[in-house]
């Protein structure tokens, strides 16, 4: 009996299509609710460091004086407590994972500028 | 008396990705006992609750595990809601169950298919996993993560699902279940999966209750021990039996999982359609104070968690009891006696998960 069940799997297996992707060519979809890497839109920013307070692995860096909010992507973990946080609902978790970063300690840097409107500088 | 060699089986072994070390006595080909060690992947976890706050605490106790992620967070929180008394609305509880037996299915599926490549069995280790994958898709889709579900929260859960989600995730777990079938009969009629499990690692039903088995090891020995007949989350409202085996050998430990999966289907199934309407949590406030236990089943067996507050943020003491743990002096019971070719088969059917043991 269990030749006849696993005989059918292996049949199917053999003459459908790969079960794994073409990579480059056919990436994966993402969910609308996959949790990737956190996003934020500087402008709205209050810099009210509330979101450094909650993160679990303080990976958020605050600097008020400067108007700088950065994310050290290696410690992040996408928790989404920051997101839950944020009382000017300004930071977000996109559906993609950020690129790999190659540097030790190199931080992703949003910087707020004095006229509002203008983009955001990404050091 | 014939001489005897003394075998290492670990840290490092091509059966198991996790750190467990024994030392096996042999005689020939027989193992006459077997030592165990472990404490090669402490992380301390435990003394983190000094720095991180009890809320804080949920995202670390989800990463105790990478397996049974969510029902740790869920554990963590019940625990720490039985010392705010804090009542969890209805919807949270179904959640929770839906979400605790998907971890239980994908643990189960994860599981069969590395008892197939322990024993060389590696097509059905694929075709396992294959169906796993279909899972993982699902989960990911209601949870945002593939592993750490990330929607444990103490006073309720992070995330609702929609009616429309709900009816989906149904339809594509019918789908996996069906695939689930053509899996488990093969593991249950099999003669060459047979040869290689019945009768071997036996553990008797005194033995079992001696030394403190739990989760499906001890129900493959006929007890009848299951922690969600405690009626926790929504267990108690839906309707369902323990499933035992009473073969007591490494083929009756794999008969209870591969039943569970279905058991799994079935309580999901049921909790979808009782799922009431309602928030999904409620605001927390305020500071532990007291402690508490909370057992709760796990994919691997009962898991405890002891916390005690003193009115602050951090807790004063957290403790994790995790399944693996009570499940060794039982693994070593069966290990005597064995030949050496069945050691990995055996350990494999405890499913050691050395991470959460050691934390």
């Amino acid at each position: 009996m269990s030749q006849m069940s696993i005989g059918k799997v292996v049949s199917r297996s053999f003459l459908s299509r790969p079960a794994t992707r073409l990579y480059p060519f056919e990436k994966r979809p993402f969910y609308k609710a996959t949790r990737g890497a956190v996003a934020i839109d500087i402008e709205k920013c209050i810099l009210c460091g509330i979101c450094q307070k909650r993160c679990p692995t303080a990976a958020i860096t605050v600097t008020k004086a400067t108007k700088d909010w950065q994310i050290n992507r290696l410690r992040c973990i996408s928790c989404g407590a920051c997101v839950d946080a944020c009382p000017k609902k300004c930071l977000w978790l996109e559906n993609m994972y950020s690129p790999a970063v190659v540097q030790k300690g190199a931080d992703d840097k949003f910087h707020q500028l004095d006229k509002p409107g203008l983009e955001t500088t990404k050091a | 008396m014939a001489t005897r060699t003394i075998v290492p089986f670990g840290p490092q072994h091509p059966v198991l990705p996790e750190p467990i070390h024994l030392d096996l006595v042999l005689e020939d080909e027989k193992v006459i006992s077997a030592i165990p060690s472990i404490g090669f992947i402490h992380r301390g976890l435990e003394k983190l609750v000094e720095k991180k706050d009890f809320l804080e605490m949920t995202y670390v106790a989800e990463r105790i595990c990478g397996i049974c992620s969510f029902i740790h967070g869920q554990s963590y929180c019940q625990a720490i809601e039985g010392v705010m008394k804090i009542d969890v609305p209805e919807r949270a509880l179904y959640l929770r169950t839906i979400w605790g037996e998907m971890s239980r299915i994908h643990s189960h599926l994860l599981w069969l298919g590395l008892f197939a490549d322990g024993f060389g069995f590696e097509s059905l280790f694929m075709h396992s996993w294959r169906v796993r994958e279909k899972l993982l898709d699902l989960i990911e889709e209601t949870t945002g993560g593939r592993v750490i579900f990330g929607t444990a929260k103490v006073g309720g859960v992070r995330r609702d699902m929609e009616s429309l989600t709900l009816k989906r995730v149904e339809d594509e777990l019918k789908i996996i279940e069906k695939m689930s079938h053509e899996l488990t009969d093969v593991f249950k009629k099999d003669s060459s999966v047979k040869r290689r499990t019945v009768g071997k690692g036996v553990l008797s039903k005194e033995d079992a209750i001696t030394l403190g088995a739990v989760g499906p090891t001890v129900r493959g020995s006929g007890i009848a021990s299951d922690m969600r007949k405690l009626g926790y989350a929504a267990y108690g409202k839906i309707s369902w039996e323990p499933v035992i085996e009473t073969g007591c050998d490494c083929y009756a430990r794999c008969m209870v999982r591969c039943r569970e999966l279905y058991q799994s289907f079935d309580m999901i199934y049921q909790a979808m359609a009782k799922i009431p309407d309602g928030p999904v949590d409620v605001k927390v406030t305020g500071n532990p104070n007291g402690e508490y236990f909370a057992r709760v089943e796990q994919p691997r067996g009962e898991v405890i968690y002891y916390v005690k507050g003193n009115n602050t943020k951090n807790l004063e003491r957290f403790r994790v009891r995790t399944p693996t743990f009570a499940n060794v002096p039982p693994l070593v019971k069966m290990l005597g006696g064995c030949e050496l070719a069945d050691v990995p088969v055996i350990v494999l059917t405890i499913d050691p998960c050395i991470s959460c043991t050691e934390r």
